[in-house]
């Protein structure tokens, strides 16, 4: 044989090598020393970078938890900014470990392409924004409007099935990014903007004349948004699920970030010092150290605190927690038992 | 067998390893082997991770409903459409704006081409200006211009500019009346095909006179009022049977009629203007390859300028300039693939965006989509190579 057909060889053994089954994303995580989180290019109070490329927000928060849960130091994530139709290609090729971007949990996203979600950070729902001057007052009302929106989500699809239930007519104009579905809004081409009730009232804000528009009343549809990850990884789904409960069972019982050494040292309540690590061995099973939830609740806060600061009350969003509120609170965020 | 068994009698044979004829075969088994190999091991690779994922593959989802809409559709695209048929709908949207793009973008080429090598001043100079600038920015640079450009300069429906009755021009689009037909409208387009034909014989048996006798017959007026005579003289003939359906504003918009969708005149703007100049280089380009001397020896027979042009340094400049021009033809079809950017529903924005994201089968949609744009230069090529031939000198 010569030198160029031992080449060949070579080459061949060496793609085979590199054939390993890819199952353990935590390991992986662990080797590399960092969570690769997707998220969006810029949703205020979801994931928007500031002028340093800092990024903040909700889905943000979900990425450093986790990263806090692994490494006990929520500073050890990348982001990748992901298009709504770049995100499941990304996920599913590798690309990153976790996709933590406004996504809405649905079945089809859920079996047959390769997802898994974790949970639900925030339970939105689809609206509409318009301007004043067109005089509309209800989403019944828009009856031959052409609507601009991004591509690649499931709100084209809602958008399609409202319109056809009330037997109205629109226009649809899909953009490939969200910046420039609104840039189109913005300069005219469309009479109404939809997605979800929240990056409505992002969106808005950022407008130069915010007062000159309107979200419409209705909401459309349910948009449970929650972070995901690839099938077939029990293990890493599991983290990225229970640093999700981690974070809204501090809230029911009252640790914050600022309590949190305390009640982990003195707390009388067995459920708390379960969720910290101060009794029993939770977090071995998962491969996490045992005070991974007390690492995530002292960096990022707990679920109620995530919210004020990004999106609620201490943000300039202002969004009411409405159906978010916990359980016991008449809204839908809850944690199974932390035993 | 080998030549070297053919020395004296009986000498030794060398060894089958170091026998070219083998060598060459051997090699060439040993290649094809591993090719094989590395395709099957991708194949196999891809269907074992696709499996392990829970991924779902084939092409079964074509026959699924798809669930959106287009905004710009040449078949019917109704509410129970499949991606199949979202599919077909991008692709002729692709076909569409290419077929456009590329007759305006060989119209502006050949002029702005022409004229930069007028011997008026303003007149060259306007084209060098023309062609350095589009050239030289990029292409998505362009349709963003001419998309949130012309959008914000436009007016809203309620305020639309009517340069005519029925037609209006406004941020969503350019309305225009749509005929609609009634019965007996089947003769006005056999009169057209008619007035084709007639135009088409006239200018045979012209050109046959002409080389016959030497006489000239103007066929292109007898010509253009055949294809334009046939059609309005049926259409008189059975009473017009057709009336205008005008645009009207209901609501936010118009209704009705035919319309242009910014999207669609935005990328059709700056692809022909982006690729007309680079056309107006291949056709200088081709005009200076014509040597001097003919043209000044079409001067010296007393033919005038343009005559000159089209008669002497055109035909042969043709024949330096297709090859090019293919090439051009080419990057104009699948630089239509940035029409994503801003909405146009072409392939890449509807199967390589919604459908991929709504399926979530990237590797058979991006192949989909590959052997699309694949299929669609061949045939450009193909069709050009033709032409190539058919214009290349033949050398007796």
């Amino acid at each position: 044989m010569n030198k160029l057909s031992q080449f060949t060889i070579g080459a061949l053994l060496a793609l085979g090598t590199v054939t390993a089954a890819q199952a353990g994303t935590l390991d992986d995580v662990k080797k590399k020393g960092f969570v690769q989180c997707g998220v969006s290019a810029g949703l205020a109070g979801f994931s928007a970078p500031d002028d340093k490329g800092n990024y903040s927000g909700i889905d943000v928060d979900v990425c450093k938890a986790v990263a806090a849960a692994v490494f006990g130091d929520a500073t050890k994530v990348k982001f990748t900014p992901l298009t709504a139709k770049e995100r499941f290609t990304a996920l599913q090729s590798g690309e990153v470990d976790l996709l933590s971007r406004n996504t809405t949990w649905t079945l089809n996203r859920d079996t047959a392409q390769g997802l898994s979600f974790a949970g639900v950070t925030y339970y939105d729902g689809q609206g509409f924004m318009v301007r004043k001057s067109l005089g509309v007052k209800s989403a019944k009302e828009l009856d031959g409007a052409s609507v601009c929106t991004e591509t690649g989500t499931t709100t084209e699809l809602n958008l399609s099935d409202y319109f056809k239930s009330n037997g109205l007519k629109y226009t649809v104009v899909a953009l490939g990014s969200n910046s420039e579905a609104v840039a189109a809004y913005d300069s005219g081409r469309c009479d109404a903007y939809t997605t979800d009730a929240s990056g409505l009232y992002a969106t808005r804000i950022a407008l130069a004349k915010p007062d000159d528009h309107m979200v419409l009343p209705e909401i459309i549809s349910k948009e449970p948004l929650g972070p995901v990850v690839r099938q077939g990884d029990s293990q890493w789904f599991s983290v990225v699920k229970w640093s999700l409960f981690a974070l809204v069972a501090a809230e029911e019982y009252g640790v914050t970030a600022a309590n949190v050494d305390e009640q982990k040292a003195s707390s009388a309540n067995p459920e708390v010092k379960r969720l910290l690590g101060a009794e029993g061995e939770f977090g071995t099973p998962m491969g996490l150290p045992n005070d991974w939830a007390y690492k995530i609740v002292k960096q990022i806060g707990n679920y109620g605190e995530m919210f004020d600061r990004n999106v609620g009350a201490g943000s300039p969003l202002k969004i009411d927690r409405g159906i978010n509120a916990r359980w016991n609170k008449g809204g839908l965020q809850s944690a199974p038992p932390f035993r | 067998m080998a030549k070297d068994g053919a020395g004296a009698g009986g000498a030794p044979r060398t060894s089958l390893l170091y026998d070219p004829a083998f060598r060459s075969i051997a090699f060439q088994i040993v290649l094809l082997v591993a090719v094989v190999f590395v395709g099957w091991y991708l194949f196999h690779n891809t269907t074992q991770n696709l499996a392990s994922r829970n991924i779902a593959s084939g092409f079964g989802f074509l026959g699924q409903p798809a669930g959106f809409d287009i905004i710009q559709a040449l078949v019917p695209y109704g509410q129970s459409a499949t991606y199949g048929e979202a599919f077909l709908v991008a692709l002729l949207n692709t076909m569409l704006i290419s077929a456009i793009g590329i007759v305006l973008a060989t119209i502006i080429g050949f002029v702005v081409g022409i004229a930069r090598l007028s011997n008026n001043w303003i007149v060259s100079r306007l084209a060098t200006v023309y062609v350095e600038t589009l050239r030289n920015i990029p292409l998505l640079l362009q349709i963003f211009f001419w998309y949130f450009a012309v959008l914000r300069t436009l007016p809203g429906p309620k305020q639309s500019l009517s340069p005519f009755e029925g037609v209006y021009l406004n941020q969503r689009g350019l309305y225009m009346p749509v005929p609609l037909t009634e019965p007996g409208f089947w003769t006005i387009p056999v009169a057209l095909l008619l007035g084709i034909a007639g135009a088409v014989g006239v200018s045979i048996w012209a050109r046959r006179r002409l080389m016959a006798t030497g006489k000239p017959f103007h066929s292109f007026w007898v010509g253009l009022a055949l294809i334009v005579g046939l059609p309005v003289l049926a259409a008189l003939a059975t009473g017009v049977p057709f009336t205008f359906e005008l645009p009207q504003i209901k609501g936010f918009n118009f209704q009705g009629g035919l319309v242009l969708i910014p999207e669609f005149m935005a990328v059709l703007f700056a692809l022909s203007l982006y690729t007309a100049s680079f056309i107006a280089e291949v056709v200088r380009s081709g005009v200076m390859a014509v040597s001097k001397g003919q043209s000044e020896a079409a001067h010296a027979l007393g033919l005038r300028q343009g005559l000159t042009l089209r008669l002497v340094v055109i035909p042969q400049a043709l024949r330096v300039m297709i090859p090019p021009m293919t090439s051009q033809y080419l990057n104009l079809l699948k630089n239509s693939s940035l029409g994503a950017a801003v909405g146009y529903p072409e392939l890449v924005a509807v199967v390589a965006g919604t459908v991929l994201n709504q399926t979530g089968q990237a590797i058979e949609v991006i192949a989909l989509t590959m052997a699309v744009y694949l299929t669609f230069s061949l045939i450009i090529s193909l069709f050009m190579n033709w032409y190539n031939a058919r214009k290349a000198l033949v050398e007796r």
